[in-house]
């Protein structure tokens, strides 16, 4: 199978309603993508449903292991599980029985924590780090089975600009070096840009395509029921949301700028 | 005749039931505790306190204990180890359920422990055999009458003061942050309606024990929020339901005197089984 | 073997096995259940003085049922309500057994609040079984307890079965509470299990160490309360209970 990824005819219904109807796309190999959509579109339902952790309809056929960042993770401050600790439960926590400290388990911990830019932190208790280095350990959780696809949902929402454009640039080399591919789910249009390819959800459907066709104004405006703007100049994207279409009606609320 | 002969039989039992001094008692103490459990168990289901509910029911069992070592109302006694109970808890306090639950346990262990001890001098010391049965599992049959009528004081002011903070509490239950930024003293609501839980888990300890009282607070107000649409209709229906259980089980230990004898039928045992009947049919009733 | 080495020598096993659940319960949040399946084996005990079969044999068959209907709530909405009901309706039960078998006054204290120096060369053997392997069980499946109630689907994704977890966790909960309840009490054994618990999960950086100091904790608690008992002739609960608080209290000193 060439692709990482191939969905198709895929539905799922959550709370008597149907949250996502008859979904197709496919994702190759290496290949960063971007899975937008508003509060509610269905982002984690369909991740979810990809991992087997909802009953669907459809085919969903997976090139290899899958890594999973959820959404949400509490971890609290007096659980004495270290960062290289809670990375190895990844491995084999869910099996019973001892581990027995074998060479080949510390390599592959260590190597997720290094990939994950992990390791200046990887003794301390992982309920006690900041959400930036939090993300980046769950990140080394999910690779630490040398996984074919990752797939994290919203794995930026709670990290300020810095954080969350360093999480951006490490997925992007994790899918040049180790040809993973990374399905991220998000709502900040800030990030388009930076990926390969985006899965848009909206009333229950999905489009897929490149940046270039889906970080426009028609598509972003229908998108999010709102009107945005997206500018092209020397090369950068700039994307601005606020206004109603009407040029010079109100500042903009939210600019950014991609090279 | 024979018409006479039929009736004469069940009627001076229903009379003797309601001229028995101690039966009145026991009806009204637990009608007071039924009306204030009722209540007050909606927002401590709603606010996922059970378990602090139920640490300080087992904590003011301390007081009962002390009560009834030094002789005074083990009303008092009750009602004093709840209050400290609400204080120790206040101290511990943490914003983090999980940190809620154990400081709440770690207390329920130390008031435990203090029970032990006082109830092991009633034992040794006053010869008073039935020390640990009265207070852990309740003896409403000889609570003293002056008792009834504090208790009915007792319950009249605690539903005042709930009528009084039940909305912005609500909206504190339901959003802590969103009440905060509206200026409602977020704290002060907390510490008031853990004090009002002491005063209903003792009001029930008087009635089915210590240790059985988080079941008058919660069972209740766990089935009405099932079947209840609005927070008024809620809150009736708890009420009447923690009555029925109440009168239905007092009426049961009586009428079970003859059943076995020589041996009794705790009272307490017929109302936790009636609470645990009505809840289980509510949670039936509602998932069909 | 003297008297007092064989009461001794029961508690130290009774304080292994609870040392070693507790710092599961805590890191699993389940304080509630600990509380609360001790309870289950208080009609199984007073079962078996109404119907005449043996005591060890009732604190497990009733514990293990209480096990079973916790799993079955534990997906419920607001599971500590239903927790909290159940927990009720054992004792209720507990109390008629008590009441119908004609003991009630006088057994009500001992099976609540313990009555440690009840306790015979019989009970060794089952203590010493679940003081012995109840640890080493908890040892080798710490890694996932933990996992499945920290990050439940995180497990279902590598294919494993957090249900599975929770159900081994409950019935080795259940065993632990109800071998101990002859020695602490219904009531108090989950003193011993908390306090240790939370200060270990506190100190200790690693899953394994915090297992071993939860069970020295323990085991020192009830050593002293034993040695105060002796000397003072107070009930065991009232020590191990307060000084569960104790440790607790100086544990959080140490912030996290
Ligand atoms: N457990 C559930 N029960 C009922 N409805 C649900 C459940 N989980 C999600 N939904 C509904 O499914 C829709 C999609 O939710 P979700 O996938 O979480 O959205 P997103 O992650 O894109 O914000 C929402 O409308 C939500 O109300
Ligand atoms: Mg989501």
């Amino acid at each position: 199978m060439n692709a990482a990824l191939e969905v198709s005819g895929l539905s799922v219904t959550q709370g008597g309603r149907e949250v996502l109807r008859q979904i197709g796309f496919e994702l190759p190999r290496g290949v960063f993508c971007g899975l937008i959509g508003a509060n509610g579109a269905g982002k984690t339902t369909l991740l979810r449903a990809i991992l087997g952790l909802l009953p669907s309809q459809g085919a969903i056929r997976v090139g290899g292991r899958i890594g999973y960042v959820p959404q949400k993770l509490q971890l609290e401050p007096d659980m004495p599980v270290r960062a290289r600790d809670f990375v190895a439960l990844g491995l084999d926590g869910h099996r019973f029985g001892l581990a027995l400290p074998s060479r080949s388990r510390t390599q592959d911990v260590d190597a997720a924590l290094h990939a994950a830019e992990a390791e200046g932190f990887a003794n301390q208790r992982v309920g006690q780090l900041s959400g930036g280095q939090q993300q980046r350990v769950l990140i080394a959780y999910a690779l630490v089975r040398s996984p074919d696809l990752l797939l994290l949902d919203e794995p930026l929402a709670n990290l300020d600009i810095k954080a969350a454009s360093e999480i951006v640039a490490l997925l992007k080399r994790l899918c040049a070096t180790r040809k993973v591919s990374v399905l991220l789910s998000a709502h900040d249009i800030n990030l388009l840009p930076a990926m390969d390819r985006i899965l848009y959800l909206a009333d229950g459907k999905a489009l897929c395509g490149t940046v270039q066709d889906v970080v426009r104004t028609e598509v972003l405006s229908r998108l999010y029921g709102y009107h945005i703007d997206v500018i092209r100049v020397h090369g950068r994207i700039l994307v601005v949301a606020g206004g109603n279409g009407r040029e010079h009606d109100h500042d903009p609320v939210h600019v950014s700028a991609i090279p | 005749m024979t018409m006479t002969r039929y009736m004469s039989v069940p009627f001076p039992d229903v009379l003797a039931f309601f001229q028995s001094g101690p039966v009145q008692v026991a009806l009204v103490l637990s009608g007071a505790a039924a009306i204030i459990c009722g209540t007050l168990g909606l927002f401590t289901v709603l606010r996922g306190q059970a378990f602090a509910g139920h640490a300080l029911a087992d904590v003011s069992s301390s007081g009962g204990a002390g009560g009834l070592l030094l002789g005074v109302s083990p009303l008092l006694g009750f009602l004093l180890s709840g209050a400290a109970g609400v204080g120790v808890l206040e101290l511990l306090q943490s914003r983090r359920v999980a940190a809620r639950d154990e400081a709440a346990g770690i207390m329920l262990s130390a008031g435990l422990g203090v029970t032990a001890l006082l109830l092991h001098f009633c034992l040794t010391g006053h010869g008073a055999n039935g020390a640990a049965q009265a207070v852990m599992f309740g003896e409403m049959f000889s609570a003293p009458p002056g008792t009834a009528l504090w208790a009915c004081g007792l319950a009249g002011l605690c539903l005042l003061t709930l009528v009084v903070i039940a909305r912005p509490l609500l909206l504190a239950s339901l959003d802590r942050e969103m009440a905060l930024v509206s200026g409602v003293p977020v704290r002060l609501l907390e510490v008031v309606f853990l004090l009002l839980m002491a005063l209903g888990v003792t009001l029930a300890a008087m009635t089915v024990g210590a240790i059985l009282a988080t079941s008058l607070l919660i069972a209740p107000a766990a089935a009405a929020l099932r079947l209840a649409r609005g927070a008024l209709m809620a809150a009736l229906l708890a009420v009447a339901l923690g009555l029925a259980a109440c009168w239905g089980g007092v009426g049961l230990a009586y009428a079970s005197y003859g059943w076995t004898p020589g041996r009794t039928w705790p009272a307490s045992f017929f109302i936790v089984a009636l609470l645990l009947l009505f809840y289980t049919l509510a949670a039936l009733g509602r998932r069909t | 073997m003297s008297y007092l080495v064989e009461i001794w020598l029961a508690a130290s096993l009774v304080a292994l096995a609870a040392g070693a659940v507790g710092y599961v319960v805590v890191l699993r949040r389940a304080a509630f259940a600990a509380h609360a399946l001790p309870m289950a084996a208080f009609p199984g005990a007073a079962a078996s003085s109404l119907f005449g079969f043996s005591l060890p044999a009732g604190l497990a068959g009733f514990a293990l049922g209480g096990a079973a209907l916790l799993t079955l709530v534990q997906r419920s909405a607001r599971r500590d309500s239903a927790t909290g009901l159940l927990l009720a309706g054992f004792l209720a039960l507990g109390a008629l057994c008590l009441s119908l078998s004609g003991h009630y006054a006088g057994s009500v204290y001992g099976l609540l609040f313990g009555q440690v120096f009840a306790l015979g060369p019989e009970d060794l053997p089952v203590l010493g079984l679940s003081g012995l392997c109840l640890p080493i069980l908890l040892w080798l499946g710490l890694r996932p307890l933990v996992l499945s109630a920290m990050a439940p689907d995180l497990m279902r994704v590598q294919g494993g079965q957090p249900r599975l977890a929770e159900l081994a966790f409950l019935a080795l909960l259940a065993l632990a509470a109800g071998f101990a309840v002859p020695v602490t009490g219904a009531l108090l054994v989950f003193s011993l299990m908390l306090g240790p618990g939370a200060t270990a999960s506190r100190f200790c950086k690693r899953l394994e160490t915090g297992l071993l100091f939860a069970m020295v904790i323990a085991l020192g608690l009830v050593w002293v309360a034993l040695g105060l008992t002796y000397m003072t002739n107070w009930p065991v609960g009232f020590f191990t209970g307060t000084g569960s608080a104790l440790i607790y209290l100086l544990a959080r000193l140490k912030t996290v």
